[in-house]
């Protein structure tokens, strides 16, 4: 390509200067507009642009509740309160802030799960899959730190009791623990780093989403046949299709988001939590955030303590080299009818470690979640690599537009998928 | 070097040289990322008027038989447990090779009945319970920590449950008969 303006096909002037010398529009539109996506998404394919509002809502409610938040131990607390009580709209921008977080990992589940039943993770879209691990990864960093931050009875004893997993590690356990702290318990230094991370890691999140959608607009969308769109007939323009069926379940996402904030904006918090933190004293029964209770659960199962984190880092750890346990070609489990029984049970099981998570570490519990804590592991570990080997798949469907379009009253003709291709 | 040794403007470099200067360009760029980089994560480790809040003094003379109290030293709670003589027997009679953590009671203590320990459970830092009498004491007449469930006994030892280490002593000396200075 030589050097020069590029060829802006906008026909509004404006635009056009603009786009000759910085492409964005072209991009948009060749990203946004034009970009041939599967024509058979179901609501599943929701959730990633669910998770995109849900980062903006966070970022924005965020940035306007740091205005009146002092990360200072001794202020902390007063000063989330003053926000609830005397900042004008305060509470509205706390109570969409702490339950949007709740939103967001609801949304980000459900996008997960929709990855791991139709086989999103399968080549070629590896590194797509691993970056959207990263992200979550950051979100549970970011989710726990702002928790933190109220400075409440569970911010301090949450932040205790997950500071000092890293105390399991052999030799440099201690050394980790009071570089994080910045001291020799939770205290003001803790406070304030985490404050400044806080901040920080959503934009590291918006970085690696933007690498997240670089890398779906090489590989393309997976589908829920997991079969590859073999030509136009396949596909349809992302605009208006897609950003219309976007918008849908955005309108529910935004109901339940509301039912949330307006009429029970303390359902998914701890009441403990209004207490202010004390560090003589801990709460008699200490839960994480509901997000974070599947993978206490497999912390607790084990009875040795570097056990149980290195089982609860190495549960998230598996994510990663998903894409090579799962070896079998067939992406969708819509064709997989063993493996589709294990990921339902799979699924149930982490419902299972969800509810025992949130329960005393005393029995029948803790035997409960050894239990789901070994179908966790066996999932990853045995089945997946297993059924690739052993289970025949159903035949694939020759084309998405024949299996889309047999299924009803005849085929549909060629033009009605040809005809909504924008000018570019 | 056999490369150092080549006459100038004979043959043409072998590669060997090259290889030389980008290793070392490489090594001292690995130091220089180092040296850069220790200041931030070295800023992130207590502060001095942190570390300078290290020791704390405590009167033991109001203290009774049986009692325990709890201070604050370095942000964190200490118990310190006035332990009546059955106490110490109870604890010197366990056997060793039932300990998790095997250590002496006399190990622990540096007067019998004055038992002072960092009240913070090894396992992942809870609070443990047992400095009230109301408290649970859990299944050795010592500490209950009720966050994952571990029980320590009359001597702060671990006997049971996940946490992997007795409860630490601190470092601390009598400066009188009845006070103590910890850190």
């Amino acid at each position: 390509m030589s050097i020069g303006l590029h060829k802006s096909e906008f026909k509004n002037p404006v635009i056009r200067w603009v786009d000759s010398r910085l492409p964005l529009f072209t991009m948009m539109q060749k990203e946004y507009g034009t970009f041939p996506t599967p024509r058979n998404f179901n609501y599943f394919w929701n959730f990633g642009a669910l998770a995109m509002v849900s980062l903006m809502i966070m970022i924005l409610t965020g940035v306007f509740l740091s205005m009146n938040y002092t990360a200072h131990t001794g202020y902390a607390f007063d000063s989330v309160e003053r926000i609830m009580r005397d900042v004008n709209y305060g509470w509205l921008l706390r109570y969409v802030h702490a339950n949007g977080a709740s939103m967001f990992f609801i949304v980000v589940y459900i996008h997960i799960w929709r990855g791991m039943y139709y086989g999103s993770y399968k080549a070629p879209r590896e590194l797509l899959w691993m970056l959207g691990v990263v992200i979550f990864l950051l979100m549970m960093a970011t989710a726990f730190m702002g928790y933190v931050l109220p400075w409440g009875q569970m911010s301090f004893w949450g932040a205790t009791v997950i500071t000092n997993l890293f105390s399991a590690f052999p030799v440099v356990g201690s050394h980790i623990v009071t570089w994080l702290w910045g001291g020799f318990s939770v205290d003001n230094p803790t406070l304030n780093r985490f404050f400044s991370l806080h901040y920080l890691l959503p934009f590291v999140i918006a970085g690696v989403v933007f690498l997240h959608i670089a890398a779906l607009h090489i590989t393309g969308s997976n589908n829920p046949l997991g079969i590859d769109p073999k030509g136009p007939q396949d596909t349809i323009p992302f605009h208006p299709y897609y950003t219309s069926k976007d918008s849908v379940g955005l309108v529910v996402y935004f109901i339940v988001f509301a039912i949330l904030v307006f009429f029970m904006p303390n359902y998914l918090g701890h009441p403990d939590n209004y207490i202010p933190a004390n560090p003589m004293v801990t709460p008699t029964h200490i839960v994480p955030e509901w997000y974070f209770l599947p993978y206490y659960a497999i912390l607790r199962a084990v009875p040795d303590k570097l056990g149980g984190v290195l089982l609860m880092f190495g549960s998230i750890a598996l994510l990663f080299v998903l894409p090579w346990l799962d070896g079998s070609p067939v992406r969708s489990m819509r064709f997989r009818p063993l493996a589709r029984i294990a990921f339902a049970l799979f699924t149930l099981n982490f419902f299972v470690l969800l509810y025992v998570g949130g329960k005393p570490a005393e029995e029948p519990y803790v035997t409960i979640s050894r239990f789901a804590t070994a179908y966790y592991f066996a999932y990853f570990l045995v089945i997946l690599p297993l059924l690739a080997r052993l289970e025949r798949p159903l035949p694939l469907p020759e084309s998405i537009a024949r299996a889309v379009l047999g299924r009803g009253g005849g085929p549909i003709p060629m033009a009605a998928a040809a005809k909504p291709m924008e000018k570019a | 070097m056999a490369d150092m040794a080549t006459p100038p403007g004979s043959a043409p470099d072998t590669g060997g040289r090259r290889d030389f200067l980008t290793l070392a360009t490489t090594a001292f760029t690995a130091v220089g990322v180092g040296a850069v980089v220790w200041p931030f994560i070295s800023s992130m480790n207590p502060a001095r008027d942190t570390l300078a809040l290290a020791s704390t003094e405590v009167d033991l003379a109001p203290v009774q038989l049986g009692q325990a109290v709890t201070v604050m030293w370095r942000g964190k709670p200490v118990f310190i447990r006035h332990r009546t003589p059955e106490n110490v027997a109870s604890a010197r009679a366990t056997p060793l090779t039932e300990l998790k953590d095997p250590a002496t009671d006399q190990s622990r203590v540096q007067k019998d009945e004055w038992l002072v320990l960092i009240g913070v459970c090894t396992h992942l830092g809870c609070v443990p319970l047992g400095q009230k009498p109301t408290d649970p004491h859990g299944d050795y007449d010592g500490w209950f920590c009720p966050c994952h469930g571990s029980h320590y006994d009359a001597a702060g030892r671990i006997r049971k449950g996940p946490a992997p280490l007795n409860l630490a002593v601190p470092g601390y000396t009598f400066t009188s008969d009845t006070k103590i200075r910890i850190g």
